[in-house]
């Protein structure tokens, strides 16, 4: 292992944590800036898709991975992202005031469905975000007026300055462009006292109040960037889709979402761009095997829904830090080879607590 | 009575859950400076109280003061404001971080930069983030934590997690330390030095410090003044030699002084 010789508390407070760091990742974004220009259009848009999720991810991330506090109802901030910056853009107003009003407006929704639910966690903060988000999406059919309803509503072409954001590479910069900036927001988030703030609320609330948290009000916070951070990714998708019908944004989005966080791995950023990949990954997998798959079983209904469900309970049964924590796993191996150890890499059971205070 | 006489008063203070009474009509003064300990058999009260001070619960009845102002009724979030820091009976750290996070996460209290600025991750922001850092240091230093610096707390073993959440506490740079059994789970060694960082936050930092404890050796240690609770009452108060030498709490713990025994009939 490579050890780092720090001589300033400064330098903990950098986004990467060596120069070789950000050498990677500048070849990184260089490479995904070249990538339109090197692949097809398919892929350009798939790789798009990959943006989409991994913004709605990392929003979501904040929420159950830093702050633990689980929502089934992201596909609701998602779709109100979406609307809100085609119906702003069908009004006439410019891209750029449409982007960061569908941004706000979700964080405003995200404080109103924050609130009634500051009282519960767990699976009664699910039960109450997946109705939330099943009243949205009623909402986006019946208001038809505002969505059209199941006519769906065409998304317009955005502009910024007059620059026409057109096809699958304007949406895969567009999408890119968000993704940095959110991935921006969350490690400043991360390394401030409110990233603090936020994983001591979810490793002990008990305690995060005795350090003078006010757990009400984090908890909002947490849960108004996380949905404005899902908004502008809902504003992403209905670039990415090009049109929006109100079906698009129910449960099997949201569990997919959550999908997302527990695969790439709880507690990491990485793990959401991980999840994200997996996620966008799964449906071209399937359709791929679908015709090799013996017994007719490729031909099954609902096979993409069951194998999100299977796959899930398999990285919760025996990864549960996901593809990151595999991720991680695989850098420390290769890092010490030939000299690991097999005891590092086995999962270990931690002791339970016992009249642990509610 | 001077401020310094009575740093932290609770008055007639009581506390019900349902019809069980667990704490009633407790009154004790806590003078500046000083190590107060609060012992008592299971169930007698005693943590109660740390979480009727640490505003967890609200006292049925009662009031509690701490340097001139009534706390009774303030908001739990603001007892770290304050200045009370506590420690907690079966360890409350934030497990899924890392030792040094959890020391920042106990400045909490003295971070004021508004949310908008810590978004951007401004200047302020982070020369804020290094003078948090620096006092986490001097705790680090104090406790000699270094070499656990950067792992999580999950990686740690029991012995000196104890002593990280008492770093934590003093990242709050309290001026009352509430101590929920320090030495619960530590061996013979552990405790011995866990004494010593008591007297040492005691004399050197000048920091006042109520602490429930069962082991009586280290309670004789460092207490200037002992409280023995039973039952929710108080039995008896004093040095911590006249409190172990009172009759009742003697009884207390042992069950009673023995009564001559009655007369036998032969058996078989």
């Amino acid at each position: 292992m490579r050890a780092m010789f720090r001589t300033s508390y400064a330098q903990d407070l950098l986004l990467a944590r060596s120069p070789a760091a950000w050498g990677w990742y500048g070849l990184l974004m260089l490479v995904l800036l070249a990538i339109p220009h090197m692949l097809g259009e398919f892929y350009v848009g798939e790789m798009a898709g990959v943006f989409v999720f991994a913004i709605a991810g990392v929003g979501l991330m904040l929420l159950i991975g830093y702050t633990g506090l689980v929502s089934l109802g992201h596909a609701a901030f998602l779709g109100i992202g979406a609307y809100t910056n085609a119906i702003l853009l069908t009004k006439g107003v410019p891209f750029i005031f449409s982007l960061p009003a569908a941004g706000l407006l979700t964080a405003l929704f995200g404080v109103l469905i924050g609130i009634p639910t500051l009282r519960m966690s767990g699976l009664y903060l699910a039960i109450a975000t997946l109705a939330f988000g099943s009243i949205v999406g009623i909402v986006l059919e019946k208001w038809h007026g505002l969505t059209g309803g199941f006519d769906g509503l065409a998304v317009p072409t955005p502009a910024i300055f007059g620059y026409v954001i057109e096809g699958r590479t304007g949406v895969y910069y567009l999408s890119l462009a968000i993704l940095v900036a959110v991935l921006l927001l969350a490690m400043n988030i991360l390394r401030s006292p409110l990233g603090r703030a936020m994983v001591a609320i979810r490793d002990s609330e008990i305690s995060a109040q005795s350090m003078g948290i006010h757990l009400a009000f984090y908890k909002t916070v947490a849960f108004a960037i996380s949905a404005g951070i899902t908004g502008l990714a809902g504003a992403a998708y209905g670039h990415y889709t090009n049109y929006l019908a109100p079906d698009g944004f129910g449960i099997l989005l949201s569990i997919q979402l959550v999908t997302i966080v527990f695969i790439g791995g709880l507690g990491s950023l990485h793990g959401a761009i991980f999840g994200a990949i997996f996620i966008s990954m799964l449906p071209q997998a399937i359709a791929l095997s679908r015709d090799s798959l013996p017994f007719g079983l490729g031909r099954l209904p609902g096979l993409e829904p069951s194998l999100f469900g299977i796959i899930l309970v398999l990285v919760i049964m025996f990864e549960p830090a996901g593809i990151n924590g595999r991720w991680l796993k695989a850098k420390r191996w290769f890092g010490e080879f030939p000299l690991h150890r097999r005891a590092a890499f086995r999962r270990q059971k931690s002791y339970a607590k016992s009249e642990r205070l509610r | 009575m001077s401020q310094d006489e009575s740093y932290f008063a609770a008055r007639d203070l009581s506390m019900r859950f349902g019809g069980i009474r667990a704490v009633e009509g407790v009154t004790f003064d806590v003078r500046k400076g000083e190590v107060f300990s609060i012992i008592g058999p299971n169930g007698a009260g005693k943590t109660t109280i740390f979480n009727m001070i640490s505003r967890i619960y609200t006292p049925s009845g009662g009031s509690l003061h701490f340097a001139g102002q009534d706390i009774t009724r303030i908001a739990p979030h603001r007892i770290a404001g304050l200045g009370i820091a506590r420690t907690f009976q079966n360890i409350e750290l934030f497990s899924h971080a890392t030792l040094l996070q959890n020391l920042l996460i106990g400045r909490h209290a003295h971070s004021h930069v508004p949310i908008l600025s810590q978004l951007a991750f401004l200047p302020s922001v982070r020369q804020a983030e290094i003078d948090h850092r620096r006092k986490a240091e001097e705790v680090i230093e104090f406790l000699g934590l270094q070499r656990y610096r950067d792992q999580l707390i999950a990686n740690l073993p029991y012995g000196v997690r104890k002593v990280v959440e008492l770093g934590r506490a003093l990242c709050i740079e309290p001026k009352l330390l509430l101590l929920d059994e320090p030495s619960s789970g530590l061996n013979v060694e552990e405790t011995e030095e866990m004494g010593f960082w008591i007297q040492d936050i005691q004399k050197d930092l000048g920091i006042t410090i109520i602490m429930v404890e069962h082991d009586m050796k280290l309670v004789s240690a460092v207490s200037n003044r002992v409280l023995a609770l039973n039952q929710g009452r108080i039995l008896s108060m004093g040095t911590s030699a006249q409190v172990q030498s009172d009759p009742e709490v003697i009884r207390a713990y042992i069950g009673g002084a023995p009564e001559p025994a009655p007369e036998k009939e032969a058996a078989i």
